[in-house]
């Protein structure tokens, strides 16, 4: 227990749970639409385009001399990665809602393309540079290395992020119940379906810096899955969604330092641990 | 309502063709005809969910689309997402507020409950979407749509998938509601695409028969003859008749 106190009191620690808590907001707002829309490859997709999106901006800092210069806040790839992933996922709007391709089919030829520009542009770079992040942070996250100015980052587009869903919340969820019947009471559900995907890769590449590319798209997907088992209504499930994946951040967080092993897996596995019982005792 | 030369097409198929009818209001219109004869999408022009092509479709006056706070719609069951966690006090609520409702005000509620109601629904007040059998959703649609007292219902197949009583539960409200509106003075139109020709000669007091374009128009006893009916579904010699 006192560990558990001596941890909590350590400012990296803090750090870590406040960014934690903030992923867990905002994929918790936007995993209900991802869920009920059936889109959970969109996570993967969009966490897979930041990838794509950070070895570019990786590459264009290194070449253009910024590295090393002491502007900390451009001297981050994520100025890179979060446009990159927003038009990503404008390609993906586009190409779903304008040719006969499936959602998935869709977000599968962006992921590869992403990943294939990553890969191609972190080659590029020399092997010595020291980016102040490395691939592995970046596959599996880094939560316990969040500095204030990711923080600082992360709430500002966080906050922007769960003021849209919030304000959208109602158009959204007409929209995901019923397209049609929506469309015929004057709701523009292409504009709402449009700022989803943006909303969520924004929300994505932020995030999967700290808790890893890989696992990103279980934030996305596990909390609001569980909080859809235990929900009679969408603003249950979205109010659950955000409390699981809070939930799951702390405990597997506080786990991960009591056992000394990798924070991102402990709490995807804290996120399962409360929905194989909610799945096991769910009603139809 | 108005509709003057609406033609639609998909890709390189003529879905409706130079459609024309002129609608007074507090009509009832069965818009009849076989499968792929335009019936859906001309309902859809009327809310402006379609451009036409060519021609075009108004309703109170203005352009279709206009008034969606005027028109109370029960589209076909099937669009409906049916994993979707809801209960069918919140679909009606989106009848008063055109989106879902997070929190349900008082008011809100107590005009839904009366919806729910009048369609001899109250009981389900409560009950997730996901389990209500085809005529309990469609009651539950029907309050939806009139929840908001629209000068102008539009149904879209209501009738598949629930039994006898209750099609005949559904027509005897649609009625009963005109009935209240014409004493209110504000009478109310109904538009609603069946395929029962029965339904459409028992219920309406105008026929549109359709087959991309407008094969007939008007009172079911002067457009639902033999000669019409076979025109527009294509049929040589129908075994059924529609005569009385």
């Amino acid at each position: 227990m006192s560990d558990l106190v001596a941890a909590l009191s350590l400012p990296f620690f803090q750090r870590a749970i406040a960014a934690g808590l903030l992923v867990a907001l905002g994929s918790g707002l936007i995993g209900v639409f991802v869920v009920q829309r059936r889109l959970s490859f969109l996570g993967d997709g969009l966490a897979h385009a930041a990838f794509g999106g950070m070895g570019i901006g990786a590459f264009a800092i290194v070449t253009s001399g910024l590295l090393g210069s002491g502007m900390a806040l451009l001297n981050n790839p994520i100025w890179i990665a979060v446009p990159f992933s927003a038009i990503v996922a404008v390609i993906i709007y586009l190409m779903r809602s304008r040719t006969d391709l499936s959602s998935d089919t869709a977000i599968g030829v962006a992921f590869a393309v992403s990943v294939a520009l990553g890969v191609m542009f972190f080659s590029l770079i020399p092997p010595d540079t020291n980016l102040g992040l490395s691939l592995m942070d970046l596959l599996f996250g880094s939560i316990l290395g969040v500095r204030r100015i990711d923080l600082t980052v992360m709430l500002v587009v966080v906050g922007l992020a769960s003021v849209i869903m919030l304000a959208t919340w109602g158009a959204l969820a007409y929209a995901t119940f019923d397209e049609e019947l929506a469309r015929s009471d004057g709701v523009k559900t292409g504009a709402l379906e449009l700022t989803l995907y943006v909303v969520a890769a924004v929300v994505v590449s932020v995030s999967a810096v700290v808790v890893g590319v890989i696992l990103m798209a279980a934030y996305l997907v596990i909390p609001a899955a569980t909080a859809r088992l235990a929900a009679r209504t969408l603003a249950q499930m979205t109010v659950l969604s955000v409390l699981f994946g809070g939930l799951a951040t702390v405990a597997g967080l506080l786990l991960s330092f009591v056992l000394d092993v990798p924070s991102g897996a402990t709490i995807v596995l804290v996120q399962a641990a409360l929905f194989v019982p909610a799945a096991l005792f769910a009603r139809r | 309502m108005h509709a003057h030369g609406v033609t639609v097409q998909f890709g390189d198929a003529t879905v409706l063709q130079d459609v024309s009818l002129d609608l007074e209001a507090g009509c009832f219109l069965a818009i009849v005809g076989p499968n792929g004869s335009g019936k859906s999408t001309l309902v859809r022009v009327l809310l402006g969910l379609v451009q036409p092509l060519k021609g075009h479709a108004a309703l109170f006056g203005e352009d279709a689309g206009a008034f969606p706070e005027r028109i109370g719609y029960v589209p076909q069951l099937k669009t409906f997402d049916r994993t979707f966690p809801a209960t069918a006090l919140e679909l009606v609520v989106t009848g008063l507020r055109r989106s879902w409702p997070g929190r349900i005000s008082p008011a809100e509620h107590r005009a839904a409950r009366a919806a729910l109601g009048r369609v001899g629904a109250g009981d389900l007040e409560r009950r997730p979407l996901a389990r209500l059998s085809g005529g309990e959703l469609q009651r539950a649609y029907l309050a939806r749509a009139l929840v908001r007292e629209p000068d102008l219902v539009l149904l879209d197949e209501p009738a598949t998938g629930v039994d006898y009583l209750a099609e005949h539960d559904l027509y005897s409200l649609l009625e009963r509601y005109q009935e209240e509106r014409v004493t209110g003075g504000r009478p109310a139109t109904v538009v609603m695409v069946t395929h029962d020709l029965a339904v459409a000669r028992f219920h309406a007091d105008r026929v549109l028969v359709l087959n991309r374009r407008v094969m007939g128009f008007g009172p079911p006893s002067t457009v639902l003859d033999d000669d019409a009916v076979r025109a527009a579904f294509g049929h040589h010699r129908h075994d059924h008749s529609v005569a009385p």
